[in-house]
């Protein structure tokens, strides 16, 4: 799960990152009276769970607080187009509004998990605002890794470690430490998958600030962190995939043009790919998982159909838990119900129960495109979809 | 011959008395495995359908010599049932359970050094060697014993593998899920090594995913070591960046663990990587000279 900046920094807050100051608003007028708060010159930040929201005009830097209620009004409710977001954008809602802060340096600074050495590990680099990934791309050697135990958390020794690689002295390296032992710690107390800071900023009298802050959680944990769980957005999420969640399916949107229903998450991508060997290209991911009840796949079909780019739609069910005739059972339900389908529906069933699921769909008053094969499907979806 | 399980294993469910651990218990000893025992804390001297219930671990493998485990428990308690086994000495412990939280897994992982035990998933479709016991969630029926080996990430491709294999009429050895989660106990190099012991495994069919790099680590150790015949196959071509797939562990993040990257690894490492997951068991035959 992702939040916005705002969330995330205080979260950090409470384990005791230093954030500049700052407020959010949904309104201009209150962005001008934040900002004379803060002393006139503030940063208007456009809040928005996809990153490079700079690049796109949604960060901006306000000499009064007149320019901040200007700058506010422009940013709230523009589509924000970021490399993150997509060509559609994604609607500004919010503002964080902040102080403005001299910089002298600029770093970045992340926690994640490692998976192939099964540690949380640090990371760091010089290269602060810069974009993490082109940073191992170009000068792999600029990045610092530093792991840690997550149950002894980051040892006084290895942040100085890495306070060390980046050149940081005295006083300023000893506050990068202590926010290096904050941010470790708000990692692993708060289950996260990644806790960022980009960029880390040293101040002209060395002082140390999150300038930026994301945090994503994982998803698993989230039982146990009421609070963090609140933080949902659902207006940044696509709204089919947000539908798709309450009914406990795996839902993701793409931008091909054949649906596809599909139970368990590794047939899933496997479908997806072999529609595009075949020339065609996925609408969506779909796992309807092991023990979808027959609602579930009626709103998992009609989720699909609702779909504008759908010109045809492939389920692909191997039923080991998840039964052959109630998945057949759940389309048919959903086909009935809205009545008006004309895209075609090529079925492959195998597994637990094929015999009921394919007399279902035979008696059902709709004419499915059968398949024998994962292959057959595939071509038989891609034809229909119109071709390659 | 098989790996890991077979007539010798005396299996233990823990969570036997949830709906889903009391279906899959009989499921297994409907195929032939010994269901010796289940465990639910609190819920001991209960019996589900004959198989009896013990408040702990540790005491149903005093009373039972339970030497394997399968794991129902519900995610929030899945990562202590898995301790509670290894603490048992349990030898194989097999967890289904998918939605471990990834800290949950790193205490395990913690907590199982230096042990003997072996961790197999979580979130995996379990083990299976046709013929004489399953150990898991899978379609039994679909399964004919023989000699090709498979592991795999996924559960529902690992069926459609297994399913492709029979039809080309090649059994299999054993068919070894290792889970869909980052954090995992068995991986790809601990399944082909033991399938490279087994003498009746000719060849293996070897599933991966994006997200990680375990398909490359076990790729180059084939080159390294592995004389035996592998054909493999990666879903994930078209997931785009950034998202997470179904699976916790199915992912590409950092410009890490794509498709594309494991597919040139594994050519290079001298697999046959097949094309199209329709064809994994035509290419075994293939290979085999069938």
């Amino acid at each position: 799960m992702k939040i916005h900046e705002y969330q995330a920094k205080e979260l950090l807050r409470r384990y005791g990152v230093k954030t500049p100051r700052g407020k959010t608003t949904e309104d201009a007028a209150e962005a001008r009276a934040i900002a004379e708060e803060l002393g006139g010159r503030c940063v208007v930040k456009a809040q928005i769970h996809a990153g490079g929201r700079g690049k796109g005009g949604g960060v901006k830097l306000a000499a009064s607080p007149q320019e901040a209620e200007t700058l506010a009004g422009q940013i709230l409710g523009m589509q924000l187009i970021t490399p993150q977001t997509g060509a559609e954008g994604q609607t500004v809602r919010k503002l964080l509004i902040e102080e403005a802060v001299d910089i002298a340096r600029e770093l970045y600074l992340a926690v994640t998990l490692d998976r192939e050495a099964r540690q949380p590990v640090i990371m760091a680099s010089l290269a602060g605002g810069m974009d993490i990934e082109e940073v191992a791309e170009e000068d792999p050697e600029a990045i610092i890794r530093q792991h840690f135990d997550p149950h002894l958390g980051l040892l006084p020794f290895q942040a100085r470690a890495v306070t060390g690689g980046l050149g940081l002295e005295g006083g300023t390296a000893r506050q990068a430490q202590k926010l290096l032992a904050a941010l470790a710690k708000a990692f692993v107390e708060t289950d996260a998958s990644l806790a960022e800071i980009n960029p880390l900023l040293i101040t002209g009298s060395g002082d140390v600030l999150a300038l930026d802050a994301k945090m994503n959680f994982d998803d698993n944990a989230l039982f146990r962190h009421r609070d963090i769980a609140d933080m949902r957005d659902l207006e940044e999420e696509n709204p089919l995939e947000v539908r798709a969640s309450e009914f406990g399916l795996n839902y993701i949107k793409l931008d091909g043009n054949i649906a596809c229903m599909v139970n368990g998450a590794g047939l899933a991508m496997a479908t997806m790919d072999i529609i595009k060997l075949y020339g065609g290209a996925p609408a969506n991911f779909l796992d309807v998982g092991g023990s979808a009840s027959q609602e579930a796949v009626k709103n998992a079909f009609q989720i699909l159909v609702e779909d504008p780019s759908v010109k045809a739609v492939l389920i692909n069910i191997f039923g080991g838990i998840a039964r052959t005739d109630r998945i057949a059972r759940g389309v048919v339900g959903a086909l009935e119900e809205l009545g008006d389908v004309t895209l075609p529906v090529v079925v492959r069933l195998e597994g637990t129960n094929v015999e009921q699921g394919r007399a279902i769909l035979q008696e059902a008053d709709f004419e499915f495109v059968v398949a024998t094969d994962m292959d057959d499907a595939a071509n038989k979806a891609v034809a229909a979809a119109g071709g390659a | 011959m098989s790996i890991w399980v077979g007539k010798q294993t005396r299996l233990l469910v823990q969570g036997i008395t949830g709906n889903e651990g009391t279906f899959h218990a009989l499921g297994c000893r409907d195929y032939g495995t010994q269901v010796v025992a289940g465990v639910t804390p609190g819920k001991g001297g209960q019996s589900v359908e004959g198989i009896p219930v013990f408040d702990s671990v540790a005491t149903a493998r005093a009373k039972t010599e339970c030497n394997t485990s399968m794991i129902f428990v519900p995610p929030p308690f899945a990562a202590d049932a898995i301790m509670e086994a290894v603490d048992a000495g349990i030898e194989l412990v097999i967890c289904i359970t998918e939605g471990i939280p990834v800290n949950d897994m790193l205490k395990v992982q913690a907590f199982m050094e230096g042990s003997s035990s072996r961790l197999v998933g979580p979130n995996c479709p379990g083990v299976i060697t046709p013929g004489e016991a399953k150990i898991g969630i899978m379609p039994g029926h679909i399964h004919t014993p023989g000699s090709i080996g498979v592991v795999s990430r996924s559960g529902t491709l690992t069926y459609e593998a297994v399913w492709q294999l029979s039809n080309a009429g090649l059994g299999q050895s054993t068919c070894v899920g290792i889970g869909g989660d980052p954090i995992n106990g068995t991986d790809f190099i601990d399944v082909l090594s033991a399938f490279a012991a087994d003498d009746d495994t000719e060849g293996v069919i070897m599933i991966g995913e994006i997200g990680g790099s375990a398909e490359e680590d076990a790729a180059r150790w084939i080159q390294a070591n592995y004389e035996k015949p592998v054909v493999g196959f990666i879903a994930g071509r078209t997931a785009p960046p950034g998202r997470r797939m179904g699976h916790a562990g199915a992912i590409v993040a950092g410009g890490k663990g794509g498709a594309e990257d494991k597919i040139a690894t594994m050519r290079d490492c001298g697999l046959q990587v097949v094309e199209s997951p329709g064809e994994m068991g035509s290419t075994m035959a293939k290979v085999l000279g069938r």
